[in-house]
This record gives structure tokens, C-alpha cells and sequence, in this order.
């Protein structure tokens, strides 16, 4: 039984904190600008796009599509995929994909979120849908 | 206003070293400070200017004290840290300050020792939380990057290729390389992979080191010795994924830098006989090739191919003295370099076997970060006089 991969824990911030508390409830938020109508990620209390204060949090789907990716070999805790994912709620984030053949990835395949366990909240990964 | 021949560059040192586990950091900064500043015919009292990045040990003054520059005279500091790029950055800072008077002697210095040991990470930027976890490197950003380009354009490994086929044809005649040994298409396809599809032959070599530049007005260099080399056209720009909105990893921060220096020097791409471009990758330079110019968004494989950045051979020329994917990459940073082999060209001082037949216009361009996360990037167009 290879033991699972150790991922560092969020030290989280005032901005981000509502992030780190829904994650651990399974749920991936993202931020919408109410003055401008687009979404971001990751989170930040001023929209990046009309640097506006009204932005909300919205639970995202957790579905999207592999922008890119690109498998890591030679690694001393084993290789890994890096890659972005662009949700259907439109911003791409950047992770990396798990439970799965990393050698079969495609970019235009169709993905989920998934959390892996930290000492602190868990964090968003993706996995093939 | 503008910096259109209002900076020379009189001096250049790049540091032999590849491997220096018996010195200093700061020891490499002052053996590269010494080596431009006696190249240029000065003395270090003459300095009033210091430019430095994130590489030298503390920041600008303890430099500036530590090289022993003479402060009563020193006027202007600048520690703009853009990675690989800050020193292309630094030159048309440097040429900022001279044409507005603040200092006529500019003295830029990289060094350190990755090969030797491991950097001192950089401090988290507001993303750490929500990025750091997923083991971003040089390698898989860059990889992340040609994986979307072959995607969106049909881009090649064996294209890719080329590229460090040119740079090893180049790195023969550079007894400093760290890799002398010509390559072919299939070595490079051949090489292991290490982070899809960037075979270990895409990528740059780690090594020790530095290089230096002194950057004066007119008058003084005029008053030197040394061959003329001017700057006239200079950009810079930042890119990231900008809270993931239609992100776009097929093009670099170049391709804004790129134009803003073509437009200030005012000749086109077409005119440049040599260009110096950071090749941290081999995607690094089809990407930067596109994005500045020399070719068509997506037609940067069909550019590279078939020996066209060989000297004597293709087109355009690229990085005489091996670049990073053979000579040397000090401190992980690759601007330096690229200044210095792009003034080497222009004042006639390459190798024989490399040395561009009336090298008049010289390119060179870099950037700094991670091109598939987030990145600075910076141009500098060099005419000798």
C-alpha cells in the first residue's frame, strides 16, 4: 500500500477564509463580481475586471475541461499532473489531476473536483468525469 | 520622451564559471562588477549608478557596500526583481536614469550558485494558497505551455528540436559551454521525457555564474575605447491568468514588450541580423520568435525548423554563444546572458565561426517567472554605431 501523497496545508487569510470553510463542507467557490457580472479565481474581494467591492461568493459546479497539462517525471515524491481546467462557470484554474491514468490525460476532457485531505481545510483536485 | 539613443552599453563581463562551490555569491557579483567595469576602460569610483535583482545577497545596499562603490558619488539604485528578465528590465531602467540625469555610469551585476545549492525560495504571492500545492516548476509550466501550443497549432517535438540542434551547433565553438557536443532532431526526441512533451534536451542547463554590464551616456562611451553599442528601442510587460479569464498560454508578455521596443527603436523584426533570446526551454523560444514578431502566431515550429537559427546557415541567427540550453544559465536567469552575447555580436567579438557577417541590429529578449503561470518579459534593441 503505497501511503497517500502529504499536501501542505492553507494557511488561509481574511479574504480567502470562506473558501477554506466551504471546502471542508465538499463545496468549491468561486467569487462573481455583482457589478459586472463575471466570475474569477481564485478569490479576491475586489474584482480583478472592474475593481469593484461587490463581490459574492457562488458555489461552482466543479465540472469543467482540461485547458492543459503536462505530466511531471522526474520528481522526488513521484511523478504528477499539473494542468488548468476552465469550469463551466468560465474561469480556468490551475491544479493538478488525480485517481486516474495520468499518461491517458487529454486536453479538452471533461473533469470533476475532487478534495484531498490536508492537517488544515482540504484541497480542490480534479479527476476525469 | 523617449530612450532612443540616450544609453550606451560599455561594458559587458560574462563570468567563465559554470561550478563555483569555492566562492561566494557576493564574490561572484564583484568579479563580474570588476570584469565589466575594466572591460569598458573604468574604475569602480566612476560608478553612480546600481542596478541588482533578487539573486544579489541582501538586496542594493549591502551590495553597493560590499562592492565597495564609492557612495559619496552613487546617485541611483534600482532593484527591480522580474526574474530571468530583471536585466534586460534594468538596462532600460538604466537608460531611464541617464537620459533624465540621474546617474551617467550604470552598473548592473547577476550572480549565484544553483548548481552548487538549492536557491532560497521566493516569498508566496497572494496565490500560494490556491496554487502552491500543485507543484508548479520551470519544467511543467513550460511543458503545460508547448502542450497547448501543439495543441492550437500543430506545433512538433521534432520543431522544438531545432532549436537546441541550433544552440549545440552554436555551444561547439564555446569553450566555456557546458555541452560542446553537436546534436541532432532524434538525439533531442531520443533524450528522456520529463515533463510532457519537454524532452531533457528541451531544456536549459543549471549552472554557477554571472555576467555584468556598464550602461553610460553618449559622451562617455564615446570617450572610451571600446567598440559603440547603443541602445534604442526598450519594452517591458507583465502576464498571469488574470483571475482565469480566457486564459491563453500560446503567447508570452513579449508579445507587448516586443512591439513597445520595435515601435521606440523604429525598425521591424525584419531588420534585426541577430537575436538573443532566453531559451529556458525550447517552447521559450518559438513562443518569444512569435510574440515578437519574426513569424506568424503558430507558425513559430515551421520557423525553427530545419537549421534557421544556425548562424551561416538559416535566417536568423540565435544565441552564438550556446544560450541556455548549452552554455550556461546562471542563477537560473538567463537576461544577462543574452545582453552581453547580443553586444559581443554587434561589436564583432563572437566567435569567428558564429560572428554575424555586418552584425548592425541586435535583439535581445527574455523573460522572468514561469511562462504557463505568471511572467514578466522584457525587450532591448541594440544598434551598433
Amino acid at each position: 500500500m503505497v501511503d497517500a501523497k502529504k499536501y501542505p496545508a492553507p494557511v488561509t487569510n481574511p479574504e480567502t477564509a470562506a473558501f477554506w470553510d466551504a471546502a471542508k463542507e465538499g463545496k468549491f467557490m468561486i467569487k462573481r463580481c455583482t457589478a459586472c457580472g463575471e466570475a474569477h479565481y481564485f478569490p479576491r474581494s475586489i474584482c480583478p475586471f472592474c475593481y469593484s467591492d461587490k463581490t459574492v461568493w457562488e458555489q461552482a459546479s466543479g465540472e469543467g475541461t482540461i485547458y492543459t497539462w503536462s505530466l511531471m517525471r522526474k520528481s522526488p515524491t513521484g511523478p504528477y499532473a499539473i494542468g488548468y481546467v476552465t469550469l463551466k462557470e468560465g474561469p480556468s484554474v490551475q491544479t493538478n489531476f488525480v485517481d486516474c491514468d495520468l499518461e491517458t490525460l487529454k486536453i479538452g476532457q471533461k473533469v470533476k473536483v475532487v478534495f484531498k485531505p490536508t492537517d488544515g481545510a482540504p484541497l480542490p483536485f480534479f479527476t476525469p468525469a | 520622451m523617449t530612450i532612443k539613443g540616450k544609453a550606451y552599453i560599455a561594458g559587458i563581463y560574462e563570468h567563465p564559471t559554470r561550478h563555483a562551490p569555492d566562492k561566494s555569491t557576493a564574490q561572484l557579483h564583484a568579479e563580474v562588477a570588476k570584469g565589466a567595469i575594466e572591460d569598458a576602460g573604468l574604475s569602480k569610483d566612476d560608478v553612480d549608478g546600481y542596478f541588482c535583482a533578487g539573486d544579489a545577497p541582501g538586496g542594493a545596499w549591502p551590495m553597493v557596500d560590499y562592492l565597495g562603490l564609492n557612495t559619496r558619488k552613487l546617485r541611483h539604485v534600482d532593484s527591480t526583481e522580474t526574474g530571468g528578465c530583471s536585466y534586460i528590465i534594468h538596462l532600460g531602467h538604466a537608460a531611464e536614469a541617464i537620459a533624465a540625469g540621474k546617474c551617467s555610469i550604470a552598473l548592473i551585476t547577476l550572480a549565484g550558485k544553483p548548481r552548487t545549492g538549492a536557491m532560497p525560495p521566493r516569498a508566496a504571492g497572494a496565490e500560494a494558497d490556491f496554487e502552491s500545492a500543485y507543484g508548479a516548476t520551470t519544467h511543467n509550466a513550460y511543458g503545460m505551455c508547448a502542450m497547448r501550443h501543439m495543441h492550437d497549432y500543430g506545433t512538433t517535438s521534432e520543431q522544438l528540436a531545432w532549436i537546441k540542434v541550433a544552440a549545440s551547433h552554436h555551444a561547439q565553438y564555446n569553450p566555456h559551454a557546458m555541452l560542446k557536443d553537436v546534436v541532432t532532431v532524434e538525439d533531442v526526441l531520443n533524450s528522456p521525457m520529463i515533463s510532457d512533451p519537454l524532452h531533457r534536451m528541451d531544456c536549459c542547463v543549471v549552472s554557477d555564474g554571472g555576467g555584468a554590464l556598464i550602461v553610460t551616456t553618449p559622451e562617455i562611451a564615446k570617450s572610451l575605447k571600446r567598440p559603440l553599442v547603443k541602445l534604442i528601442g526598450h519594452g517591458e510587460a507583465m502576464k498571469g491568468p488574470r483571475g482565469g479569464k480566457d486564459l491563453d498560454l500560446t503567447y508570452s508578455a513579449g508579445i507587448w514588450s516586443g512591439p513597445r521596443a520595435f515601435e521606440e527603436a523604429g525598425i521591424t523584426p525584419q531588420d534585426i541580423k541577430y537575436a538573443s533570446i532566453y531559451d529556458s526551454f525550447t517552447i521559450t523560444v518559438l513562443m518569444q520568435l512569435e510574440d515578437l514578431g519574426f513569424c506568424k502566431k503558430g507558425e513559430g515550429g515551421k520557423f525553427v525548423a530545419d537549421g534557421n537559427l544556425i548562424s551561416g546557415v538559416g535566417k536568423l541567427p540565435f544565441n552564438t554563444d550556446g544560450g541556455g540550453l548549452c552554455s550556461n544559465h546562471p542563477v537560473n536567469r538567463g537576461g544577462m546572458t543574452k545582453i552581453i552575447e547580443a553586444v559581443r555580436q554587434l561589436r564583432g567579438e563572437a566567435h569567428p565561426k558564429v560572428q554575424v557577417k555586418n552584425c548592425d541590429l541586435a535583439i535581445a529578449h527574455g523573460t522572468g517567472g514561469l511562462l504557463g503561470v505568471r511572467h514578466a518579459a522584457s525587450t532591448a534593441i541594440l544598434e551598433r554605431v
